[in-house]
């Protein structure tokens, strides 16, 4: 077995224990189901916020417009389950098939696009599909699609989950990844190194966009009623805040980031102006003492009492 | 013997701008070729050209009897053509070894690219003592040095540099300008964009001079070390 099989199955007991204590707390009622369903969403946001800071933090292609893919899986997957009646497994694999099917070709012609003009491009798209199904009668159209049988549970959010970061995980850590970040570094000079770069923004933005679709999936299932107007610019943006706040570039960050921002508003529910303004000045403050997030380009492992869950690295910083 | 690069009348343009004004040269296998002229007369352009990032509106280029003119950066990569780009260009929050991993990046033969970084860490000891060093914290010589390493890592057999001079003291020219000549020595032709004329010359075995997207001169890098016109315009009289 070598190190990075090590590794994982290190993070595999770390996730197994978490569950373990979470799980029993739920049963044993120890945990309000105001906070189970908080719990839930914190692990649908965290899919969200790793996925995009695969695209925005390791790759570097700023992208606006990951609720809009977090609604096609949303929607494709209570289709299948609600009007066919097929299990949630369908719906995820399928909500997260046609996402990545859409970011493969939306992302070939926009990935050309740099920067400023990216994130306009992906912010429009956003809003594109949203509208779009705004329109399409067959779901529900404005006032929502009803009637959505209740099968997201905590094992299943938990642990697909721990899927989407172990995939994105390795995926960073292979020659893939490394050209990812070779791409987010300097383009121009990773172009000369003789990697693809359309090929990998594209690639990227496919693998995000079907973890986003999937976290749409488990979304929908928690709730009798969904409508379009849970994947607003606003709901993109929020996602970009969990990420930037937790740190580019850092997957232990956009757990970090997904946990806060969603524990935060959780518990601020009762005064929602009170909210904005917390969120506007932990920004602010953010931005001033730690520009990189909290978490930037560094993992967990990178800090003293955290290293022996790293073995690859041997205690370099 | 067929060039090993052969660029044929190209025309390049930015939008409107007319950079390349039909262009020819030739790097034969084994040599040093140098293009000189002032700033803006299109050396980079040519480069670029060759390396794939523009493409030449009209003309051919071709490497090794195949036509590469066209092709993705990538693909001209793989056949064999490595650039160091103006600027130097270096992953700048990567460490020197990741860097030059990724010089490797089309490469899968592992024991050759275990030989290729001795083969690096050799010719740019200073760059073996930084191995772990974040590479934008390295000095603007040793980063044109990394960029060089960098670029000998994926085994050109073409290698462009574009101004590996370029804000560099003179002490520190002269050792880049060595590890070029013992590149090339050691089997690898080298195309060789320069400002710095006369040490280009001093170390080459062909020239072209370069004016406004026009090849005006051309021919042994000794004669044209000592023909009037090039010293008046280039070698400072
Ligand atoms: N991206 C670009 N867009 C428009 N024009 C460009 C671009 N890059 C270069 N040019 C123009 O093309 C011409 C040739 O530029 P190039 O960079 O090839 O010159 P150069 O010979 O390398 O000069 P230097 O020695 O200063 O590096 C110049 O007139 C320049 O302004
Ligand atoms: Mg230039």
């Amino acid at each position: 077995m070598n190190i990075q099989r090590k590794n994982d199955l290190m993070y595999l007991v770390l996730g197994l224990v978490i569950f373990g204590i979470v799980y029993g707390l739920m049963e044993g009622g120890m945990i309000g189901s105001f906070w189970k369903l908080n719990i839930i969403i914190i692990c649908i946001n965290i899919i969200m916020s790793a996925s995009l800071n695969l695209i925005n933090g390791y790759t570097g292609q700023f992208s606006l417009g990951h609720a809009g893919f977090m609604a096609v899986g949303c929607y494709v997957s209570v289709i299948l389950t609600t009007n066919f009646h097929m299990p949630l497994i369908v719906g995820m694999l399928a909500g997260g098939a046609a996402a990545a099917l859409l970011g493969c070709l939306i992302g070939l012609p926009t990935l050309r696009l740099n920067g400023d003009y990216l994130a306009i491009a992906t912010l429009g798209l956003g809003e594109i599909i949203r509208i779009v199904i705004m329109n399409i009668n067959y779901v529900g159209g404005a006032a929502g699609f009803t009637g959505i049988p209740h099968l997201t549970t905590f094992p299943w959010v938990f642990f697909t989950m721990l899927v989407t970061l172990f995939f994105i995980k390795n995926f960073v850590n292979s020659t893939h990844g490394r050209a990812c970040i070779a791409i987010r570094e300097n383009e121009i000079a990773a172009g000369a190194m003789g990697i693809n770069t359309t090929k990998y923004k594209v690639m990227a933005f496919t693998i995000g966009a079907a973890f986003a679709g999937i976290a749409g999936a488990l979304f929908a299932h928690c709730f009798y009623i969904i409508n379009p107007s849970s994947f607003t610019f606003m709901a993109s943006f929020n996602y970009l805040i969990m990420v930037v706040l937790g740190g580019l570039g850092s997957l232990t960050g956009s757990v970090a980031g997904a946990f806060v921002v969603t524990a935060l508003s959780a518990a601020l529910a009762s005064w929602p102006e009170f909210r904005m303004i917390i969120y506007a000045l932990a920004l602010i403050l953010l931005m001033f003492y730690r520009p990189q997030g909290l978490f930037g380009y560094v993992e967990l492992t990178a800090f003293k009492p955290f290293r022996f869950l790293d073995r690859t690295k041997g205690g370099r910083e | 013997m067929a060039a090993m690069l052969d660029i044929k009348d190209i025309n390049v343009y930015y939008g409107a701008i007319h950079a390349i004004k039909g262009i020819s040269l030739t790097v034969n296998e084994g040599e040093i070729v140098t293009l000189i002229g002032a700033n803006g007369a299109g050396k980079s352009t040519t480069l670029r050209t060759v390396s794939g990032l523009l493409t030449p509106k009209e003309g051919e280029i071709k490497f090794l009897g195949e036509t590469i003119s066209g092709l993705p950066a990538q693909d001209i990569v793989r056949a064999g053509i490595s650039q160091v780009p103006e600027g130097r260009r270096i992953f700048a929050n990567m460490t020197v070894m990741e860097n030059l991993e990724l010089g490797a990046y089309i490469r899968t033969d592992k024991e050759g690219i275990e030989k290729d970084y001795q083969m690096v860490f050799e010719r740019f000891p200073r760059l073996a003592e930084r191995k772990e060093q974040q590479a934008g914290t390295l000095s603007g010589g040793e980063q044109q040095m990394l960029a060089m390493g960098r670029a000998l890592m994926s085994r050109p057999k073409l290698l462009l540099l574009d101004e590996p001079s370029m804000g560099l003291a003179p002490l520190l020219i002269r050792e880049i300008f060595n590890i070029i000549v013992d590149i090339n020595k050691a089997g690898t032709t080298v195309l060789l964009v320069e400002q710095n004329a006369n040490m280009a010359l001093s170390i080459a075995n062909r020239a072209y001079v370069l004016e406004t997207g026009r090849i005006t001169l051309s021919g042994d890098a000794k004669e044209l070390a000592a023909s009037e016109d090039v010293r008046k315009a280039y070698l400072g009289g």
